[in-house]
């Protein structure tokens, strides 16, 4: 079965994370070549053919333009599946080309279980296992889920692709995300609120217990999107990406986007009223309680230490 | 100008969720319904909109069982002009592409100028079918919007890109944006305004994907394996604040 991967390129540069394209290949074992709207002095390290766009002449950003270009590698390729990384960029251009293909889309892929895509719904509590059944599949997967031992090795044979196509939105530029302040990626113990501290006034008690540990406070998005913490607090995927040696996680069910952002701290500990909340698959300690009382009973017995 | 927003009806995600007798996905009964947060914030931005431009007929559009009369109300009391129920008690079981199908065959000769959308539903989480209506049209879609400006038919977005940094986006009407959360701050309905949407329009009509065959089916639907090695603790709060902290004087060294 061929495959073709779909790299990414952004702010002037090969996005990295094309070498989960390569692992998901690799397990699958199958015969991949490789599609980018990018630059040929920055390939990818990959034995095989490149369908290679100029960014320089069709934009980084421009739906209409790359699906034209994908579309002219996936005609030259004849490929059984086509994968894409689920991002801002492969959630956006997998639609498209599920609609001009007639293929079946599955989304966020996590593993491949009996020879089926498996992707998590329902803010990650259950998973579902799915069958196409057209001959060709558009396929999207999530950011981390299969990875690479050692780093991604060979040399791309480039095959330039090209189209007339014009779009009607362009991109302008980038926005940088905030950094001034604080940085939690430097702090050893992390304690963060999320979406169950119920209003912005309980926010001091995630505080208070991060006082007494001696570390700083955090947030999950729901949190800092409702105004109730700082952005540059904001932990996960569209936030920061944090190892400390202790993360505290309080009333935070653990979207995968939080999990991408914290799962690799040294010692995790879940306070929720829900015993099944996802937070409970990465945590070491799943402390079942309403952190409303908790909280203020921990900050006190550690203060009185 | 001439709106649509499509919104979903999902269960509340602190739900305790079942899964159903074929094993396809949960089961419906005893679950508190809402509408998809992503949608909130499409709806929140076609009625600021409408209050920008004041010229706007804002149309919402929901699809699924009887029930999902409620976040329409809702979008109605919002601020939205007039509710489209796309009557199909077997929306759960529809992929994604049939769903878009069925509001693009709505949407079709009707000319609107922008269909807002939330960029994927809480449950499927899909994030496939806002593009697939723009698409089906013919027309842009722009997606995960955090930001939106309009001026007399020209659009400027910001997206939000991973990591946190965003790209600047410039297009022209007729566009599909697909909103992320933080968008804005959806407003709750007031008493007068969930009274004066008692009386605005709710069209019903028949499901219809215009012969969109099936694409894939679900081979089973199922709980995630609980991986072994973490503790849960549960009990009264002082004596489960001792265990922990006894917990990170043995596995950490915070506390030392």
């Amino acid at each position: 079965m061929k495959t073709l991967l779909v790299a990414e390129f952004r702010e002037g540069k090969l996005r990295a994370e094309y070498s989960q394209l390569i692992a998901f290949a690799q397990q699958q074992q199958t015969e991949a070549a490789m599609f980018l709207v990018g630059t040929a002095s920055d390939l990818p390290k990959f034995n095989g053919p490149l369908y290679l766009a100029d960014v320089a002449k069709y934009g980084e950003y421009n739906p209409t333009v790359h699906k034209k270009l994908l579309l002219e590698a996936i005609d030259k390729e004849q490929p059984a599946q086509i994968i894409f990384l689920h991002s801002s960029y492969g959630w956006d251009l997998a639609p498209r080309i599920a609609v001009a293909l007639q293929a079946a889309q599955i989304s966020e892929i996590i593993a491949i279980e009996d020879g089926l895509p498996v992707i998590p719904v329902c803010n990650a509590k259950l998973r579902r296992r799915i069958k196409a059944t057209t001959p060709r599949t558009v396929l999207t997967i999530q950011a981390g889920a299969f990875g690479l031992d050692g780093d991604p090795e060979g040399v791309p044979t480039v095959v330039a692709v090209d189209t007339d196509a014009s779009g009607k939105v362009q991109c302008t530029g980038y926005e940088a995300a905030k950094i001034e302040g604080v940085d939690l990626t430097k702090a050893e113990i992390i304690v963060s609120a999320g979406r169950g501290v119920g209003k912005p006034e309980n926010v001091a008690m995630v505080q208070a217990l991060a006082k007494a540990l001696g570390g700083e406070y955090g947030a999950s998005r729901p949190v800092v999107d409702a105004g109730w913490v700082e952005h540059n607090r904001q932990v996960g995927t569209t936030g920061s990406t944090v190892t400390p040696k202790l993360y505290v996680a309080c009333g935070i069910s653990g979207a995968i986007q939080h999990l991408a952002g914290m799962k690799k701290s040294d010692f995790i500990v879940g306070i929720n009223t829900d015993k099944d909340a996802p937070i409970g698959e990465v945590a070491n300690v799943l402390v079942v309680a309403d952190l409303k009382q908790f909280l203020p009973v921990l900050t006190e017995k550690l203060n009185a230490r | 100008m001439k709106i649509l927003i499509c919104i979903k009806q999902v269960p509340d995600m602190e739900s305790k969720f079942k899964i159903n007798g074929e094993g396809t996905w949960y089961d419906q009964a005893d679950l508190a319904w809402r509408m998809n947060e992503y949608d909130e914030y499409a709806v929140e931005q076609a009625v600021r909109l409408k209050e920008q431009v004041k010229d706007a007929d804002l149309t919402v559009l929901c699809i699924g069982p009887d029930q999902v009369t409620e976040p329409i109300k809702k979008a109605l009391a919002m601020g939205c002009d007039r509710g489209v129920h796309i009557a199909d008690p077997d929306s759960s079981k529809r992929e994604p592409i049939a769903i878009a199908a069925m509001i693009a065959g709505f949407a079709k000769e009707k000319n609107f100028d922008i269909i807002f959308t939330g960029m994927q539903s809480q449950d499927r989480g899909s994030a496939q079918v806002g593009v697939m209506v723009a698409e089906f049209l013919g027309i842009s879609a722009v997606t995960t919007i955090v930001d939106f400006a309009y001026d007399n038919g020209a659009i400027q977005v910001k997206r939000e890109l991973e990591g946190g940094s965003k790209a600047l986006v410039t297009g022209t009407t007729p566009v599909v944006l697909t909103c992320q959360l933080g968008l804005n701050t959806p407003r709750y309905p007031t008493l007068p305004n969930i009274m004066k949407a008692k009386k605005k329009e709710l069209l019903v009509l028949a499901p219809d994907t215009g012969g969109m065959g099936a694409r894939q089916e679900t081979a089973a639907c199922y709980f995630p394996e609980k991986k072994g090695g973490g503790l849960v603790l549960e009990g009264e709060i002082p004596e489960l604040a001792d265990k922990l902290i006894q917990l990170l004087k043995e596995k950490t060294s915070v506390l030392a």
